[in-house]
């Protein structure tokens, strides 16, 4: 982890965190399905104070040709921070954190999206991350999964991300800024509820393998709070008039 | 593009049929990895530096070590950077030109293995807090890809700044000057060690060959330290694992990355 001394009480004598919340909670999460005009499908997340827009295009054609794949189709990810997001001006250029979160939300996606229905197209995806507060990469996954369903690709399931970790030698769900500065593993998880599947797994800080089974477990207790917020924006947007659901 | 696919596709089920009996196709065990051997000191300029060869994939790492002006918020601290490339030397499809994002990942996940671990005290790489700090590079290229570079590079790594030789220097007039001639032992507290597990099918087997690579389905690399705790995980490929499969996983890592560190010790 960063490692940063600083002077948080990451967790206080009665359990509870810097934020407020206990060990096994995680922050509020807002989803809103349909957000964008021109995107094929989008959705804004709040996860905490993480604010996130996704806007995915597609399936169309694929520009360069030279992409594109007569077997399936590709799904093309970016993961892009604005330079407002975060305490100092962040650089617009993408960094190479940037590409490598871009390649493994891909990979989350991936198994869950039905690509080789559509063969020579591709489908993109961009996550603009509008404030970081930790977790973004859950977030921005979440989101994902959520602006794709929007956009009526069929999907296997949907993609739900939430971080465990451990700060102040306790084993944490949803890791914030703070404890992802002054904490000590972060353990960022993609799932996919209904196959029982992890597709999205990154681990920095030391854990013994006691603690790396707890964090699986109560990760996956938070990606399935996150799954049911999932699927509610996706109800609120297609059965707002009151249709059955 | 099509030729390739189902050559692809035939050697995946050339590749899974040989797994239902139990067999690689080089012939290994799932849980073994292909022979290592590491040659320290190979670059005498570098302050450490070691090659390894992990079967036919082959990367040397060389350790830089120079004073550095520090991170405004971690002013008591050294610096340790560790970056990876794939020399175009290396195989047919290597390309010169900005890294892909594959080759980003693979300095990443290298970093992060090394850093996580807390492989060296940084706080003893300090010359005047704030002010100037010892930095610690490591830069592995790889010249020879058979598959599974994640591992390759950690050992290599990991060799390399096991095996350096910090320079001392002492602060005249807020400068750090180099003492010729005069070097400590870097501040090691622990020798981090990444496992790859590829996932082809429902079978998971260690150190994944380039043919292996190909084709599996999803790949995972798991870096655990001396005392068998887990430091970094990066997950890749196009399919996920199950909770089991990933306990299994780490229970493998600390396994098989406890003989890879008996030899990375005797290398030094």
């Amino acid at each position: 982890m960063g490692g940063r001394d600083t002077d948080i009480v990451l967790l206080d004598e009665n359990g509870i965190r810097c934020d407020g919340r206990k060990v096994n909670e995680t922050r509020k999460v807002t989803i809103k399905a349909g957000v964008l005009k021109n995107a094929n499908g989008s959705a804004y997340i709040e996860f905490g104070d993480n604010k996130i827009l996704v806007g995915v295009y597609g399936p169309r054609d694929v520009h360069p040709k030279h992409m594109s794949d007569t077997d399936t189709g590709i799904l093309r990810c970016r993961y892009h921070m604005a330079p407002f997001s975060v305490g100092e001006r962040k650089n617009p250029a993408p960094s190479r954190r940037e590409v490598e979160i871009s390649k493994v939300i891909k990979e989350a996606l991936e198994p869950a999206v039905m690509l080789k229905e559509f063969p020579r197209t591709a489908v993109d995806v961009y996550m603009e991350v509008l404030q970081a507060d930790g977790g973004t990469r859950c977030a921005a996954l979440t989101g994902a999964s959520v602006a794709l369903a929007d956009a009526g690709i069929p999907m296997r399931d949907l993609v739900a991300g939430c971080a465990a970790g451990k700060a102040a030698d306790a084993v944490i769900l949803d890791v914030n800024n703070e404890e992802d500065q002054a904490g000590q593993a972060d353990l960022p998880i993609g799932y996919m509820p209904n196959l029982k599947k992890i597709t999205l797994l990154q681990l920095d800080g030391v854990l013994t393998p006691e603690e790396y089974k707890q964090c699986i477990e109560i990760g996956i207790d938070g990606c399935n709070q996150v799954y049911e917020i999932q699927k509610k924006a996706l109800q609120d947007k297609f059965f707002a008039s009151g249709e059955k659901q | 593009m099509s030729d390739g696919l189902i050559i692809d596709q035939l050697k995946k089920n050339q590749i899974l049929d040989l797994l239902k009996e139990g067999k690689r196709v080089d012939g290994r065990q799932f849980d073994e990895p292909r022979k290592l051997t590491i040659d320290i000191g190979v670059i005498p300029k570098a302050e450490g530096s070691a090659r390894a060869r992990l079967g036919d994939t082959e990367v040397v790492a060389g350790v830089k070590v120079q004073p550095e002006r520090p991170f405004p918020d971690t002013g008591d601290k050294g610096m340790l950077i560790c970056t990876a490339e794939i020399l175009p030397i290396a195989h047919p499809t290597a390309e010169t030109g900005p890294p892909q994002p594959p080759v980003v990942e693979l300095a990443r996940v290298t970093d992060r293995g090394i850093r996580e671990s807390g492989m060296l005290d940084m706080k003893q790489l300090v010359l005047e807090k704030d002010k100037s700090v010892i930095g610690v590079f490591c830069d592995n290229a790889v010249t020879d890809h058979d598959g599974n570079l994640f591992d390759a590079c950690s050992y290599a790594s990991t060799a390399a700044i096991n095996a350096c030789k910090i320079p001392k220097y002492e602060m005249q007039d807020e400068k750090p000057v180099k003492i010729e001639g005069e070097f400590t032992e870097p501040p090691i507290t622990t020798l981090p060690v990444s496992v790859t597990m590829a996932k082809i099918g429902d079978f998971i087997v260690v150190d994944p060959t380039i043919e292996e690579w190909g084709i599996m389905d999803s790949r995972i690399t798991i870096t655990s330290n001396s005392d068998g705790n887990v430091v970094a995980l990066q997950k890749g490929g196009s399919d996920g694992f199950t909770q089991e499969e990933l306990i299994k996983c780490a229970e493998l890592s600390v396994k098989v990355g406890s003989k890879i560190r008996e030899i990375i010790k005797q290398s030094k």
